[in-house]
């Protein structure tokens, strides 16, 4: 796809584009002003226009040649500032208000406005629509500090979520995620300034016909992507994340682990892909992707010997956020660039598919907790029947991810697969089966613990909310339909659709890695299995047994690895080193 | 060699030493000091690059307030610093030492390798001056082309109050931020409390007033009230606010709203949103700057005095 000629006019009905930011930070201010008591009611009011918005983006986009532009205070840059959506900003816009407006539903009783007045339904409302506009912001800025403001804003609303609940352990998370946060802040700022001082502009579109391969473009690139990666909690910058997203309130971990990692990543794919598509050469995406290859190997293996339930799926969110980056070298075309192609949408439609996905199974897990009071593994036995709707919502999330069609993941696997197939980069082909499988094992462990039998009746300390339930089940259904929508208008997807939906091997591509993921989860999780006193089981242990050890052992080597790059220390190196090797392969690369 | 450059030669060492005497020293209450010194020296060096905006915001900014939060810190931390021994090792020190600098040389060679003369939109903004009908190209910037930024910014502000209150606890939830401070009501700070403020008042509105056209602004302007405000409070004159007060949160609020309608009513009235008309640009933007002083003031104030700890009646 050539890139598109500078449009420097507003385009008609791109109003939208400012509603998308200007609604959400409306509600913002009148929360914080109308108090505790009304939070609830604001976010409820302007849910409905927020989802108006983004339909009418999505129902526009098409009609105006799938670009809108707004000048805002109609200075056109690069006085000003621009606001600019494509089809990418579109799906993104349209998942997150989808995913907010499904978390508002899940958190409307958690965080009702009480008469005995506590700060967290105060905070949460407040941050839940901060968070909303700042990503609309991500997803439509035009220009490099704008990011960097709705970066800015992102982190700001997403730390506090973290020590919602005010325990000591929680605040040492919600620290320790602001100073890497910040670290990164700061590294993508000064790639921006360098930028700056090189071009005279930030503005995404005016930079991008003049960004050429030159030494500080190079630096300001490294400098920019490691921030990006550190927000992103890249393997191995990713010593945030796990506390975080486990430590936070289900509602809060949802939105945490769906949406906010999401929002640098779309700022990487917007350098990448849009401001400098020439400047990575071949090293770089293989880079990254080889970091994502290690983030799905280290932190699925962590995933699977985590005994709590949220404590799992926070890791496996990092070996799906690595899975992202295997797009990258898909993406690299013959003419020595970034092409936005099927890898790209692939990419896309993956980071979709966890949003809502992983939004549906911490939602879902967050009832299993409320109705057990506790999320281990080893006691979930018998929830199945004891909370019906909760299991099924987290089957569907995983199923979902672990790709049956027509689900999202399922359809972007295809893509990747076929890119890396027709780029002739058959290992990446491995690893994003890899990929799959460990997705595979952590979703067939949980459900192999929660559709165990239980020896007794388990009582549930609170009864569960159909409210919850169905909103996490919405979700979960949500991504397990995406191969469905019409994405051929947003994305660059390759002509004829080229994809059949329900074919024959449709069943065996499902079948075989939830297969493999069942054998790892045998081989891999250290805890007692639920069928351990049966005879089948005996006996594939007395076949398996030195093999499971041996495995056990390397699982318990990788966690211990893992848990030293998450010390301070080892995370600030991998920080520093990650920087020095973009640098220096972009320079092997260009000269 | 003339006399500025001697200057800049001597301010250049001065300021690198402190920064690394700051990073090595043990003690975090000197490190704390060092790092306020830094930041009153590296104002000094924005100064020197004729940028006086910069200059005042890196001054109230990285000395003064950021300052009294770290010196704070310090002074809390002082007890159980002892305790906590655990330091990196000697290698893993050195090795991130190594990488620092090498971090540090490649910015500093890709700072030298910048276009000289380097490209800027000064020019333009300048020309473009008139639209606004002030003077200061930064407040140009600020106010009127990156209009955007600047309002979410504030947003930025507001939501750290909201992460700094919500640390409180739930019975303090609602209450007055910070411990009540008593000083001797015939002492040193009681009185500079009550000597200080009237003139500083003045100089931060007379710093919003001559943002127009001079270096200055809402920013400048706010952090100078919010240091009065402070010395008040700290020197047990007055007391913070209750957080559930209506009147403090609309105060908190006032800056990016008023900004929002104004731009609102350029997207209902004028060309776009955040366009302002060229007649009435000048009384918008002083409205807007008016609104976000007194927000980034009590903003400002209420990030230092910290999370709810009493009940508002106390």
């Amino acid at each position: 796809m050539p890139p598109p000629a500078p449009t420097l006019t507003t385009t008609t009905g791109s109003v939208l584009l400012v509603l998308s930011i200007v609604v959400p930070v409306a509600g913002v201010l009148l929360a914080f002003a109308l108090g505790d008591r009304y939070c609830r009611l604001v976010v409820f009011t302007v849910m409905p226009f927020g989802i108006a918005i983004a339909a009418a983006i999505l129902m526009l986009l098409p009609l105006s040649e799938g670009h809108l532009v707004y000048l805002l205070g109609a200075w056109p840059p690069p006085l000003g500032v621009a606001l600019r959506a494509d089809g990418l900003s579109a799906v993104m816009l349209a998942t997150v208000a989808i995913v907010i407006c499904a978390v508002a539903i899940f958190a409307a009783t958690d965080f009702r406005p009480t008469e005995a007045k506590t700060r967290a339904p105060f905070a949460f409302w407040i941050l839940l629509l901060a968070i909303w506009g700042a990503l609309n912001t991500i997803f439509v800025g035009g220009d490099l500090f704008t990011l960097y403001v709705a970066l800015e804003l992102l982190t700001f609303a997403a730390v506090p979520l973290v020590s919602l609940d005010g325990r000591a352990e929680t605040l040492r998370s919600a620290l320790r995620y602001l100073l890497f946060a910040l670290l990164g802040s700061v590294l993508y700022l000064s790639g921006t300034a360098l930028l700056y001082g090189l071009h005279g502009t930030l503005d995404i579109l005016l930079l991008s016909h003049r960004v050429s391969v030159e030494p500080g473009a190079l630096i300001a690139a490294a400098l920019m992507t490691t921030g990006l990666l550190a927000k992103t909690a890249l393997f191995p910058l990713h010593l945030w994340l796990p506390p975080a997203h486990a430590g936070a309130p289900a509602a809060a971990s949802a939105i945490l682990s769906g949406l906010v990692v999401k929002g640098s990543f779309f700022i990487l794919l917007r350098l990448w892909f849009d401001v400098m598509p020439a400047l990575p050469g071949f090293a770089v995406p293989q880079l990254l992707a080889a970091l994502g290859a290690g983030a799905i190997v280290f932190e699925s293996v962590v995933a699977l010997r985590q005994e709590r339930l949220k404590l799992l799926i926070a890791y496996s969110t990092l070996a799906q956020i690595g899975y992202l980056f295997l797009m990258f070298p898909l993406a690299f075309g013959a003419s020595g660039r970034l092409e936005s192609g099927q890898a790209l949408a692939g990419g896309l439609l993956q980071a979709i598919s966890h949003a809502t996905a992983k939004a549906a199974m911490f939602m879902a897990v967050g009832s299993i907790y409320g109705g057990l009071g506790h999320d281990r593994i080893t006691g979930l036995r018998g929830v199945a029947r004891a909370l019906p709707l909760s299991v099924l919502a987290f089957a569907l999330g995983g199923i979902a991810l672990m790709g049956l069609q027509p689900s999202g993941a399922s359809l972007a696997k295809e893509l990747l697969l076929q890119k890396a197939m027709s780029t002739g980069q058959w290992w990446w082909a491995i690893v994003l089966q890899a990929g799959g499988i460990f997705t595979a094992a952590y979703v067939v462990l949980v459900l192999a613990h929660a559709l165990a039998p239980a020896d007794e009746p388990i009582a549930l300390i609170s009864p569960a909310s159909r409210s919850r339930d169905l909103a996490a089940l919405a979700l979960a259904l949500c991504s397990l339909s995406l191969g469905l929508m019409p994405w051929e208008h947003y994305l660059p997807l390759p002509h004829g659709g080229a994809l059949k939906l329900f074919d024959l091997d449709a069943l065996s591509k499902f079948l075989l890695p939830a297969m493999g993921g069942a054998t790892l989860a045998i081989l891999l999780s250290p805890w007692p299995h639920p069928l351990a006193c049966s005879a089948v089981w005996k006996n594939l242990m007395r076949v398996l047994g030195p093999f499971r050890r041996t495995c056990l052992g390397f699982g318990g080597l990788v966690e211990r690895g893992d848990d030293a790059l998450r010390q301070w220390p080892a995370a600030s190196i991998s920080l520093v080193v990650v920087t020095l090797l973009l640098a220096a392969s972009m320079f092997a690369a260009n000269s | 060699m003339s006399i500025a450059t001697l200057f800049e030669i001597v301010l250049a060492a001065v300021v690198l030493g402190l920064a690394i005497w700051t990073i090595t020293v043990s003690e975090t209450y000197s490190a704390a000091v060092g790092f306020v010194a830094y930041g009153l020296l590296v104002a000094l060096i924005w100064v020197r690059l004729d940028a006086v905006d910069v200059a005042m915001t890196e001054a109230a900014i990285g000395g003064g307030l950021g300052g009294i939060v770290l010196l704070g810190a310090a002074a809390r931390l002082r007890e159980s610093e002892a305790m906590t021994a655990e330091r990196p090792g000697r290698v893993v020190r050195l090795c991130a030492a190594a990488l620092s600098a090498s971090i540090a040389m490649v910015l500093a060679v890709a700072v030298l390798i910048l276009p000289d003369p380097a490209p800027t939109l000064a020019p333009t903004v300048i020309s473009n001056a008139g639209a606004t009908g002030l003077a200061n190209p930064v407040t140009n910037v600020l106010m009127a082309f990156r209009a955007m930024d600047t309002m979410l910014e504030k947003v930025v502000l507001m939501l750290a109050i909201v992460g700094v209150w919500s640390l409180a606890s739930d019975q303090a939830w609602g209450g007055r931020p910070g411990p009540r401070h008593e000083a001797d009501p015939n002492g040193v700070l009681a009185f500079l409390a009550r000597l200080t403020p009237p003139a500083g008042i003045v100089i931060g509105i007379y710093l919003l007033w001559t943002g127009a056209d001079h270096p200055g602004g809402a920013f400048q302007g706010g952090a100078v009230l919010a240091s009065m405000w402070l010395l008040v409070i700290m020197a047990g004159l007055a007391d913070t606010p209750p957080v559930s007060s209506r009147s403090l949160r609309l105060i908190l609020v006032a800056g990016p709203g008023v900004f929002l309608v104004v731009g609102l009513g350029g997207l209902c009235f004028g060309p776009a949103f955040l366009a302002y008309p060229v007649a009435f640009a000048k009384p918008l933007i002083l409205g807007i700057e008016v609104a976000m002083t007194l927000t980034i003031a009590a903003t400002l104030a209420l990030l230092l005095a910290g999370a709810p700890e009493r009940s508002a009646t106390r």
